[in-house]
């Protein structure tokens, strides 16, 4: 009886904070509050366990395309696709998705999390899987330093019961193997090709690439901006996909191989394939819209590498380009990141607009990189309608944090329509 | 053209370079093309051989595992480096590098790691990390502006001076009110954010010290500053 009072307690204020709009981890608190248990008791009852995906980038976009994978293989999946990742945020989502008597009709839970948040959620709800896929320096004011951050990702591995999916060619992550003992453990990597394009945290600060010996269970060994190739053993399945960003689509060769683990030999592989080809990337990873018959594309980046590898997978040449950048806790509040990420590319063709709570740091770091910019405005809504103002017959890519993202998506949901994202 | 070269030594760029400290080397670097000098930037790391003929030596911040890895190669350069501070050379220190200039680390555990003396302090592990924005007012740069994030916690000896006086944040500690610490002309720092970005007074007073030194003028002119005075007023009015 008080269960289910909890239960309608909490969908209530998540219905009401959606009517105000935005925190969606709020209701989540609510319930937290008033009975602990609550997640772990709806969770734990799930016949297939709960899934985890962490690591420093791509958790969005990988969490989607693994709940796609396995919904396309006819599994009821639940997830945490707010865009929240806290541990409250997966409270907020469960509110929405169960009956009244607090019962979850789901085969799965396939969660995102962040390493902090991670741990945390382990030590009460151990998962059945996880994903590990990279460690970079992010908001180091969040975790300290890269290597702690790695060792939180440890405890996740540690904590999973069945098999553990770690990427092969970020040394830190498949060093977790080591600790592994009762666990199966799989990989997904790259082919040396392709390694190139890849660096991870040591390569970006001058250290060297190895090319591994470890078996990959996937590996992504070509992408021509349209068409993927996997290796599966040794067999080569090529594709063509609907995901832009070199890194999203390593990203598919991690979900992929998660999705293996969990159903083995129950996988129907060519409807796998088929459903990995239709799926679009998460919002803000490259989501695409159409305003003035002119594409607008948002690029989410929260951390040194995601920047590199954004500016590194998206052609500037053609394009007007926005950079909004804002620093509340979900951002990270420390900008230093900033100068780890070499804007060079952007000199030929300049930016647009500069925007966010820190935009004067933000043209500051590119007056160091010597490209030029067009405008500053701090105030989001007003630099984005300047930004739509000009240049009609072009179109238009914005790079930019989280909450700036969330402030981007209000503007866009003004002129089209925008997926509600909680 | 090579005649007014200035060069800069990156100390373990491939260790110590954990909170944007490239951005360091990037405004010595533009500044000094912007002012009409050809900069050099010359790295070190582990066990290479020191180079002679430099003029500002810059180094930043790691992670424990990359301190352990470059602190016996400090050691042995230490004599080096202190006999550059005397011939006042110029030398930005932040983070992990201000604490090993100093003549110890004593960790948490109670390890005590050798620093090599050039600054006259001691630093000592904490558990508490102090985060956040940071201001500093000091006399010769006016207000210091940047982030800090450290559970080392140093103290000044006699031969000392601190860099400033925290307005906003922590500073070298939780007791004494001081942040940094300067050495003739040498400055060790927590904060970054990238420091010389938003703090040009100190990045022009490293480029004049050095070309001075070695040319007896400075001559350049003037450097559009004004997206940095835009983005230090917004620094300035925002919270810890």
């Amino acid at each position: 009886m008080l269960k289910s009072y909890v239960t309608i307690l909490g969908k209530a204020v998540r219905a009401a904070t959606r009517l105000r709009g935005g925190g969606s981890a709020f209701p989540g608190l609510v319930v937290e509050r008033i009975d602990p248990d609550f997640i772990k008791r709806t969770l734990t009852s799930l016949p297939r366990g709960v899934v985890i995906v962490s690591g420093t980038n791509g958790k969005t976009t990988t969490t989607k395309m693994v709940v796609e994978l396995l919904e396309g293989q006819g599994l009821r999946v639940f997830t945490n696709r707010t865009g929240s990742n806290f541990t409250r945020g997966v409270a907020a989502a469960l509110l929405g998705e169960i009956d009244l008597h607090g019962k979850l009709h789901t085969d799965i839970a396939v969660l995102e999390l962040d390493e902090a948040h991670a741990v945390h959620f382990v030590r009460t709800i151990p998962p059945r899987y996880s994903l590990i896929l990279n460690v970079m320096r992010d908001q180091l004011d969040r975790f300290g330093e890269i290597d702690s951050t790695a060792n939180l990702l440890r405890i996740i591995a540690n904590a999973t019961s069945n098999t553990v999916v770690l990427n092969r060619e970020d040394r830190r992550i498949a060093d977790l193997q080591n600790s592994l003992i009762t666990q199966q453990v799989r990989f997904f990597g790259l082919s040396d090709d392709l390694l190139a394009t890849f660096p991870c945290d040591d390569q970006l600060h001058g250290g060297i690439s190895l090319s591994s010996t470890i078996n990959a269970d996937v590996s992504l060994t070509k992408f021509d901006g349209h068409n993927a190739t996997f290796q599966l053993g040794d067999r080569l399945i090529k594709t063509p996909l609907k995901l832009s960003g070199i890194y999203n689509v390593y990203n598919a060769a991690a979900a992929f191989a998660l999705v293996r683990a969990i159903l083995g030999e129950e996988v129907d592989e060519k409807s796998l394939v088929n459903t990995l080809a239709n799926i679009t990337p998460a919002f803000g990873r490259g989501e695409k819209f159409i305003i003035n018959d002119q594409p607008l594309e948002l690029v989410l980046v929260k951390n040194p590498s995601g920047f590199r590898l954004g500016l590194q997978s998206f052609d500037p040449s053609g394009y007007a380009t926005m950079i909004a950048i804002n620093d509340n806790y979900a951002d990270g509040r420390d900008l230093s990141w900033l100068w780890d990420v070499p804007f060079e590319s952007l000199q030929t063709d300049g930016v647009k607009q500069i925007s966010g709570m820190r935009a004067y740091d933000m043209a500051l770091r590119l007056q160091y990189d010597e490209v030029s910019i067009d405008s500053v405005e701090p105030k989001i809504g007003r630099a984005f309608k300047r930004f739509m103002a000009s240049d009609k017959q072009q179109p238009k890519r914005i790079y930019c944090t989280y909450t700036a993202m969330l402030a981007l998506r209000r503007q866009i949901g003004k002129i089209v329509d925008v997926e509600s994202i909680g | 053209m090579n005649k007014k070269a200035v060069n800069i030594l990156q100390l373990y760029p491939n260790s110590m370079n954990i909170y944007g400290d490239y951005g360091n080397v990037l405004v010595l670097k533009r500044r000094l093309q912007w002012y009409g000098y050809t900069p050099q930037l010359i790295a070190y790391n582990p066990g290479d051989k020191f180079p002679m003929d430099i003029d500002i030596i810059v180094g930043g911040g790691g992670q424990d595992s990359g301190q352990l890895k470059i602190q016996s190669d400090l050691v042995s350069i230490g004599p080096r480096l202190k006999k550059l501070a005397d011939q006042d050379v110029p030398m930005l220190m932040i983070c992990g590098l201000y604490q090993l200039f100093g003549k110890f680390f004593k960790t948490a555990g109670g390890e005590t790691i050798d620093g090599i003396g050039l600054l006259d302090t001691e630093t000592y592990g904490k558990s508490e990390r102090l985060i956040g924005n940071i201001i500093i007012d000091s006399d010769d740069f006016g207000l210091i502006l940047g982030y800090e994030n450290h559970s080392g916690q140093t103290y000044l000896g006699k031969k000392a001076k601190p860099l400033g006086l925290v307005r906003l944040g922590a500073g070298n500690n939780t007791k004494d009110g001081y942040e940094g610490a300067r050495y003739r002309n040498v400055i060790g720092s927590y904060l970054h954010g990238s420091l010389l970005p938003k703090n040009p007074a100190i990045a022009d007073f490293l480029i004049k010290t050095a070309v001075i030194k070695k040319y007896g003028e400075f001559s350049g002119d003037a450097i559009d500053d004004q997206y940095v005075e835009l983005a230090r007023k917004t620094a300035i009015k925002h919270p810890r």
